[in-house]
């Protein structure tokens, strides 16, 4: 149950990464979505808080991980997920991988700016925005994915 | 050591601030208190206003400085250009502000009736720390775990090194007559849900490593949690391995209000601060950081903060605990520090291997150098527990230890405790979505 801070996934269980953006210090939300995509069946590395944009690359590259988290709440999600988001799409083994973001991505709480229609087409899967609406919920989401034999949603 | 020869009034001419412990310690404890806010901002005079209107609270203030983002992590760059294209910052960009402008804002603020601290939650603080000795701003706060652990990726061993020449650093103020003070962040790690015992357990071990490496005015803090009484034995538990472990007398406590979700009713706000204004009048601290009613939303105003230091200022208490009783917070407490000061004379050192070990393991927190194999819970009385301690050597009481599942929608829980309990909001269904 208690995997600490150095567990990466064990075969036949569909592997999850939980990040947040290279300025984001924050990790209470990073702790929350471990243990939801731990009950929808994940195996889940958590990379902490301050990912930097090349370990966060590193990870994904060397994981392959069946979906990819990074959620953010400082203000700056919204330009650090731009800039990460192409890095790893310009990675062939990642460019269909299901990667989201959500959270507080802007400094106006989704109040007028939303960042939704934007970030999608920078190459996120699906956006997240808090206070914002979005296409999908994040379980409606998380169902949709492919290659989630014996799993238990 | 004496400051006494200084002018009152202190200014850009002849600065030789008073000991800030001493100052605390002369006017708050003993059912009293001082009552200080968190504050920065990157326009000087704005932030001279802000001490000021600190300064004129009707209660015993000290100042505070909170220093900038940019400046924690080392970015002097950014915010030399957010400084330069007049873009406010969340604080005071002390190294980056020319030296002449800061005495000047200090100057006819900073004297004997008030000190001023200077807040910033760094964990490579070399920079700051020049910054300090050139300003003779002689108190400030954090440690080599507490700065480091929670809040980013520095390797803790980088942090133990970078702390042990900051402080090193700071203490040669000493040789200019002016008294050093540094306040351990320990007692504040993660903010919520890590049960007090190894709050209090890390607050003393930093103040240690803080003595060890020159420091003779100390502070130790612990931040309120979700049960009154177990912040109580907390307090306890702190002030007596301090007194039974430090060795100087010139150290003191100070509480911090709630640092987790924030109640978002006024209401609900100030009678938090209350209950941390009562706790700490209670248990003998002496000094207390505040929070204001606009915490859940947004940074205080400066008139906030002066309501809320106003708030608790007044807080009395003729109930005086005595910090010698037993507890299970103090025996859990003892015997972490000691199972980490007996793994190396060196209290850096010692810290270093005991994240290693295991000895010390910080519930959810992500940092790659904590093992991460504890977990807390807030059990039905408000308690925090441990539902499991890893390789921590705790004593006695495993009955009350109870492996829990913990869910997200319980952590959710968990999480909003405080905030609902003083709001008066009902707990959501905690039923997972399995």
């Amino acid at each position: 149950m208690i995997n600490g801070n150095h567990f990466y996934g064990v075969d036949r269980q569909p592997t999850a990464i939980v990040s947040t953006v290279a300025s984001d210090s924050h990790t209470w939300n990073l702790v929350f979505l471990q243990l939801l995509l731990e009950e929808h069946g994940y195996s889940v590395a958590n990379l902490g808080a301050c990912v930097p944009d090349d370990l966060l690359l590193k990870e994904c590259r060397e994981l392959r991980p069946d979906v990819v988290v990074i959620s953010s709440v400082n203000g700056h999600g919204h330009q650090d997920g731009r800039r990460v988001i192409r890095q790893l799409r310009d990675c062939p083994e990642l460019a269909e991988t299901p990667i989201v973001i959500g959270g507080k991505l802007g400094i106006a709480g989704g109040e007028g700016v939303t960042y939704d229609d934007d970030l999608r087409d920078a190459g996120f899967t699906e956006v997240f925005e808090d206070g914002a609406p979005s296409r999908v919920t994040f379980d409606q989401f998380l169902r949709s994915l492919p290659d989630r034999a014996g799993v238990a949603v | 050591m004496s400051p006494g020869h200084a002018p009152s009034r202190d200014g850009a001419t002849n600065p030789q601030p008073i000991d800030f412990g001493e100052f605390v310690r002369r006017r708050g404890g003993r059912g009293a208190l001082v009552v200080q806010p968190r504050m920065g901002f990157s326009d000087p005079a704005r932030m001279r206003a802000g001490l000021l209107a600190t300064r004129a609270a009707h209660a015993t203030t000290v100042g505070t400085i909170t220093l900038d983002s940019y400046t924690r992590v080392g970015e002097l760059r950014a915010a030399g250009r957010a400084l330069a294209e007049g873009v406010p910052l969340n604080g005071y960009p002390i190294v980056n502000h020319p030296p002449e402008v800061t005495r000047t804002l200090l100057d006819g603020v900073r004297d004997d009736d008030f000190p001023i601290q200077v807040r910033h939650g760094s964990a490579v603080p070399a920079h700051i720390f020049a910054s300090l000795v050139a300003l003779r701003l002689n108190a400030t706060e954090g440690g080599p775990v507490s700065y480091c652990l929670p809040y980013g990726r520095t390797p803790l061993a980088e942090s133990v090194g970078n702390w042990r020449r900051g402080t090193e650093l700071f203490v040669t103020l000493r040789e200019q007559g002016v008294e050093p003070h540094l306040e351990t962040f320990g007692g504040c790690m993660m903010g919520q849900l890590c049960p007090p015992s190894q709050l209090v357990a890390i607050s003393a071990l930093e103040a240690l490593f803080f003595h060890q490496h020159g420091v003779r005015s100390l502070s130790v803090s612990y931040a309120q949690q979700t049960s009154f009484d177990q912040d109580v034995e907390a307090v306890l538990a702190l002030r007596r391995l301090c007194a039974e472990l430090l060795p100087t007398p010139n150290w003191h406590v100070v509480v911090y209000a709630y640092m987790g979700m924030y109640p978002v009713t006024g209401m609900g706000a100030y009678r938090l601060l209350e209950r941390a204004a009562e706790l700490a009048v209670m248990t003998g601290a002496e000094r207390l950081i505040v929070k204001t009613e606009a915490e859940a939303r947004r940074i205080p105003t400066i008139a906030e903060n002066v309501a809320a230091l106003e708030w608790a200022g007044a807080v009395r208490s003729d109930v005086r605990l005595a910090a010698g009783i037993d507890s299970e917070t103090y025996a859990e407490a003892a015997a972490l520090v000691h199972a980490v000061l007996n793994l190396d004379a060196d209290v850096g050192r010692a810290l270093l291997a005991a994240f290693r070990h295991g000895i010390l393991d910080v519930p959810y927190c992500l940092h790659p150098d904590n093992m991460g194999r504890t977990r807390s819970y807030l059990d039905t009385d408000g308690w925090l527990r441990w539902a499991a301690t890893g390789s921590m050597p705790l004593p006695g009481a495993p009955g009350r230890r109870r492996p829990r599942v913990l869910t997200s929608a319980g952590l959710l829980n968990d999480l909003s405790f405080v905030r609902r309990s003083y709001d008066g909001v009902p707990a959501a269904p905690t039923k997972a979505s399995a």
